[in-house]
């Protein structure tokens, strides 16, 4: 076994591209949570950004606006579900399961004549000095401003989370709905605001696969990166840090187990395919034995005034 | 979640007005389906089934109808959208991956009177089942020559989908090849387990380039590898199953096509003639079952001309891709000089050749 050829820095690059897309799904899948609420349809909310970013990208030849698109389209469909479950007390696991088949077939339909198309993806940048920089400027500084982005969201939300106002009304939201409505805070407004954002984040990451990670529009090309989203959340005990370790760690694994393939390692293939899902599945296990999970308290459960 | 939604190209009641045989209201004598195990659009391998369907339509103006599923998994989902098809009145059901094999001998023993035709496939159980497949290892050799040739770091990287023996025919005969002309040449091989993923795709090609492979092969459907090639630059790909030419001339320098119109023509023909029968077909580059895209200019003149006359051998049946002395990776020996594999051996391949490195998965 050589492994000599696994470059350390390309790795690192290739992992944060591999993990952007779940990042920006899983950072915003986990505010929609920390307000109480429970969206299942973050794969189908995906696929949709994945379109959508990919055919504004290529009419307009604007990656940009592909990704301002993505946002867009991906939070109207999430509105829907706001609508559904806030307004109509529907249940959030089947409504959020059905969005996912929505953005699956809606995707399919949409993409159709933009198959086999290539994309206009977002340029490398060259930071000034940082760039340049041995080793660490190919590693950390000579990428799109889509993964610069997803990293300051992250520390935006988490900045959000805990020194805002408003961040402390949405986690009350997510704790105790009874208790936030009797101080007088409107729980279904902020409920939507939240799955409004998590939508326009999914979408966004449905973009960038479309748009730089693979970069081409096919049908059914998120294969499951929404779920991977929301077990990350989960992994991540709804703080934001360790939603970036989890994805992290999951792009990681993706491709570290093709880089220890193509440089010859002696692993069982079947077993290095599997791993990324063997890791979530074990991590998940580790945090549910520990039985602290740091789950809202309200989390899934529906909420009217009247109650 | 796979859509299962069956699309046709004409009404869905027609094709049930024909399952019931009532020829007057029928304008179309015979009714063909096919089963992709990905979307029309992947710009691969169901791509060109896909046209292929189109052009054999055409071909008979009216007299076939056609039907067409698509994203069918290689599972328990396969029997049913075959049997679907079966049930809805298709007279003969193309089923185009590897993994329907079994699905379709199943179905095949429950609809005796519908003519079943399995791709790259070797199981023929019932008399209305046929196999039919195309000698792509025959276009992998020229890829090998030019391969081997072009590479400057000596490193060539195959995106390899599952381990079934096509895949790893198709990898020994590139590295026979390569290695004939460039003896330092080495294969790094990524496995995928998927025909097709572009995430997955673009992902193992640029570990691929990243670990220095400066040529990259790929068995799988899509063009994510072609696209993460060009993004990487100076590497150079082939065309898979289709002509990829959007990424002429680079990355893509040459292509394997899988041109099914001619087969597909002539079994419709025989179901309307009523004279099909079970068999299977094995053709290549000689009966034009197996095309070579065009070979760009970035591939420098003499080398073209090589892979063209190796074309030529190949298609005359002068020259065989395994022609001996060919050592399993083991040591034993497989091939002596001079001698040429059997399709037994061929079809049965579960080792690779003295060389590679690797071990093949099982």
């Amino acid at each position: 076994m050589d492994l000599s050829s696994i470059n350390p820095a390309l790795l690192v690059a290739s992992i944060m591209i591999s993990a952007t897309p779940i990042l920006l799904a899983a950072i915003g899948e986990m505010v929609v949570e920390k307000s109480g609420v429970l969206n299942l349809g973050v794969e189908g909310m995906m696929i949709t950004g994945a379109v959508v970013g990919f055919a504004v990208a290529v009419t307009f030849t604007s990656p940009l606006l592909g990704f301002a698109a993505a946002a867009l389209a991906a939070a109207a469909l999430s509105l829907s579900f706001a609508v559904l479950t806030q307004y109509l007390l529907s249940n959030q696991v089947a409504t959020g399961l059905g969005l996912t088949l929505v953005g699956l077939g809606l995707s399919s339909l949409i993409g159709k004549p933009y198959e086999g198309m290539k994309a206009v993806t977002l340029p490398k940048l060259d930071i000034p000095i940082l760039s340049d920089l041995p080793i660490l400027g190919t590693m950390l500084f000579r990428h799109d401003i889509m993964v610069y982005v997803s990293l300051l969201l992250v520390a935006l939300v988490w900045a959000f989370l805990k020194y805002t106002r408003a961040g402390l009304i949405l986690r009350a939201v997510g704790e105790s709905h009874d208790s936030a409505h009797a101080l007088g805070y409107k729980v279904v407004r902020v409920r939507v605001l939240a799955i409004l954002f998590g939508g326009a984040c999914a979408g966004l990451g449905g973009a960038y696969l479309s748009l730089v990670r693979v970069p081409q529009w096919t049908e059914g090309m998120t294969a499951g990166a929404g779920w991977i989203a929301l077990a990350i959340v989960v992994f991540a005990s709804w703080r934001a840090g360790r939603v970036m370790i989890g994805a992290y760690l999951f792009g990681g694994v993706t491709v570290l187990q093709l880089n220890l393939q193509a440089a010859g390692a002696a692993v069982p293939v079947a077993l290095l395919s599997a791993s990324p899902y063997l890791i979530t599945i074990l991590v998940l296990v580790t945090i549910s034995a520990r039985g602290v999970h740091g789950a809202p308290a309200s989390l899934g459960r529906p909420f009217h005034a009247s109650s | 979640m796979k859509r299962r939604t069956l699309l046709t190209t004409t009404a869905a009641a027609t094709a049930m007005a024909l399952s019931f045989g009532s020829a007057a209201l029928a304008e179309a004598e015979v009714t063909a389906g096919f089963i992709y195990i990905g979307p029309p659009g992947d710009g691969g391998w169901t791509y060109e089934h896909d046209q292929a369907r189109q052009k054999m339509e055409a071909h008979f103006d009216g007299k076939v109808k056609t039907v067409y599923q698509e994203n069918v998994p290689e599972s328990a989902d396969a029997e049913r959208a075959i049997t679907q098809m079966a049930l809805s009145g298709a007279d003969i059901i193309f089923t185009t991956s590897f993994g329907y094999m079994d699905p379709t001998n199943a179905v095949a023993a429950k609809f005796p009177n519908v003519k079943f035709e399995h791709a790259t496939g070797y199981k023929r159980e019932h008399p209305n089942v046929t196999t039919y497949s195309a000698r792509f290892y025959e276009g992998r050799a020229i890829q090998g020559h030019i391969a081997g040739k072009m590479t400057k770091t000596n490193k060539i990287g195959y995106i390899a989908s599952i381990p079934i023996p096509e895949v790893i025919r198709g990898i020994n005969s590139a590295y026979i090849h390569a290695k004939r002309v460039n003896p330092d040449v080495e294969f790094s091989i990524v496995w995928l387990y998927t025909w097709f993923d572009p995430a997955k795709e673009a992902d193992a090609a640029r570990a691929l380039i990243e670990n220095g492979a400066d040529v990259v092969l790929q068995h799988t459907d899509s063009t994510a590898p072609q696209a993460a090639a060009q993004e990487a630059g100076g590497v150079i790909t082939f065309g898979q199953a289709s002509d990829m030419y959007d990424y002429a001339p680079m990355p893509r320098v040459s292509s394997i096509i899988d041109d099914w119109a001619p087969y597909y023509i002539e079994r419709v023909q025989a179901v309307i003639d009523g004279t099909w029968e079970s068999q299977d077909t094995w053709d290549g580059i000689g009966k034009g079952m197996v095309g070579i895209g065009e070979i760009t200019d970035a591939v420098p003149a003499d080398v073209k001309a090589e892979a063209l006359a190796m074309k030529d051998a190949l298609a005359s049946g002068e020259y065989h891709a395994f022609t001996g002395p060919i050592n399993k990776a083991d040591g034993t020996a497989w091939l002596a000089e001079g001698e040429t594999a059997s399709d037994g051996d061929l079809l049965g391949m579960n080792f690779y050749v003295e060389g590679i490195t690797a071990e093949v998965p099982n």
